[in-house]
This record gives C-alpha cells, structure tokens and sequence, in this order.
C-alpha cells in the first residue's frame, strides 16, 4: 500500500495550493476567487489524508480533513449567500469596483 | 498499477487546476473544478482514505459546485461594454496576473524547498487494506465527540446565517 512515498503527495498537495493562490489572485470575479480558496482547501487535505496513512488507529489526519471539508462546505454557503446580495445592491461582480461600504 | 493511477489522478488534478488558472469562462471553470475534484478524491482513496473520497465526492461534487454553478449563473451579466472612463483597465488586468503568477510560482518553489529538504521519518504501521469507516465512527463518537458536536452547530448556524443573508428583506427595491 505504501508504494508511493509521502513526498509524492505533498508536491501534488503543494503545486494545488499554488495553482489555487494564483487562481484567488488572478480572478476578477468573487465566485472565481472562491474557485481558487475550494482547490487550497483540498490541497491540505491531501496532505492530511497523507500523513495518516501511518496513523491506522487513530486517523487523526483524515478526521482534520472531514472537520475541513465541513468547514468548507459552512463557509462556501456564507460566501455566496454574501456575493448574491452584493450583486444585487452593486450589480457587479468585480472586487476592485466593490470598494464602498454604503452606496 | 498504483503508481500508474496514482500519477494519472495526480496529473489530471493539476491539470484542470491549470485550466481553471487560464480559462476565461468560469463556468468551464467549475466544470475544470469538478474534475480537479474527482482528481483529489482518488488520491484519497490511494491513500488509503476510502469513506474520505466518497464523502468529498457527495459534499464537494454533489454540494458545493452545484451552488458554485448556481453563484454563477445568478451573477451572470449581458456582454460588458467597454468602460471608456477607465483607459488603465487592460493594464491592471495584465499586472493583477504576472503577480498572481509569480506568487503562485514562488510559493510553489518554496514548498518544494521545504518539502525536500524535511526528512520525515514515520514511524507508526502503514495503513492496512482495511476499510477506515469503523475507525472513522469510534472516533468521533468517543475522543472527538466535541468537535463533531460544534461542526453540527456551525453547519445549522451557517444554514440560519445563508438563509438570512440571501433573503431580500427589501422587495421594493
């Protein structure tokens, strides 16, 4: 099972997390931007799920990476839960233009 | 044949994470997500992580693109005219990415750093062919009871707090 070693998976983990960052960075659309922050939140987890293949009692790793994937799947729902509302009271999507607090 | 899939999987993540990266259109976008996704639930399940990859399949499949497909399709707009009060906006545009570019790039060659000049040595047994799901629900009904309990809240305080937000409480307007 164990033919492949971890550091495999933590440059997988690692080039995701990259890809991911420069995806947040680069979109000039909030759903875009959340796109980047779902792909570095599975990158962690990889790495997590990673590290407790060494762990089989306990699986403490894979047990971080559910409460993750719960804290993702919590904060997705907000996320756009606020970008529809900010679409609709400044119907625009583009983080640059949304620099006000009260219109 | 798992070194195979396991490159093969890996390579298909970062692949559509690359398209997502370049792509213009978000919702090929989500739809390069969605295959990024069932990348990395396969490499759970090399992993050894079998309940892990069906639960990110339903949750992140099933679940977060949906809404992220909806998001986008609510906030989608007619053909953007050109802005003519702002000249500089194709300048910005071409700025913004050569320094998420290079920040990704740095980043990346950072943790490669990190990661080959770390020695881990693990100590503990490999993980057996063994299903995780028995370990899995001991677990969390016994050490990490309390855990599970506030992730329980959180998801019914962020179903209250979405349900709230998305309401117009403004018909008017």
């Amino acid at each position: 099972m164990t033919a492949i070693p971890v550091q495999h998976y933590l440059i997988v983990a690692a080039a995701l997390f990259s890809i991911g960052l420069a995806i947040s960075v680069t979109k000039r659309h909030f759903i875009g931007i959340l796109l980047g922050i779902e792909l570095m939140l599975n990158a962690v987890n990889i790495n997590l799920v990673a590290f407790s293949r060494h762990d089989p009692e306990r699986l403490g790793g894979q047990l971080f990476a559910l409460f993750v994937i719960v804290v993702a799947a919590a904060e997705v729902t907000v996320a756009l839960a606020i970008i529809l509302r900010v679409y609709g009271r400044f119907k625009t999507v583009d983080p640059d233009k949304v620099s006000e607090l009260k219109k | 044949m798992e070194a195979a899939a396991f490159y093969g999987f890996s390579i298909l993540a970062i692949l559509s994470a690359l398209f997502i990266l370049f792509t213009k259109n978000l919702i090929y976008a989500a739809f390069a997500l969605f295959l990024a996704f069932l990348g990395v639930a396969a490499l759970y399940v090399l992993a050894g992580a079998d309940f892990l990859g069906v639960a990110q399949v339903m949750i992140y499949v099933g679940g977060v693109l949906v809404l992220l497909i909806f998001g986008i399709m609510l906030t989608q707009k007619g053909d953007k005219s050109p802005d003519p009060s702002k000249p500089n906006s194709i300048e910005v545009l071409i700025k913004r990415e050569i320094w998420g570019f290079l920040l990704g790039i740095g980043f990346f060659l950072f943790l490669l750093k990190v990661i080959f000049i770390s020695d881990f040595r693990m100590t503990g047994d490999s993980i057996s062919s063994k299903s995780t799901i028995k370990t899995i629900g001991v677990e969390l009904m016994t050490s990490h009871l309390l855990p599970f309990e506030i992730a329980a809240i959180l998801l019914l305080v962020a179903l209250i707090g979405a349900a709230y937000l998305a309401t117009n409480r403004n018909p008017t307007s």
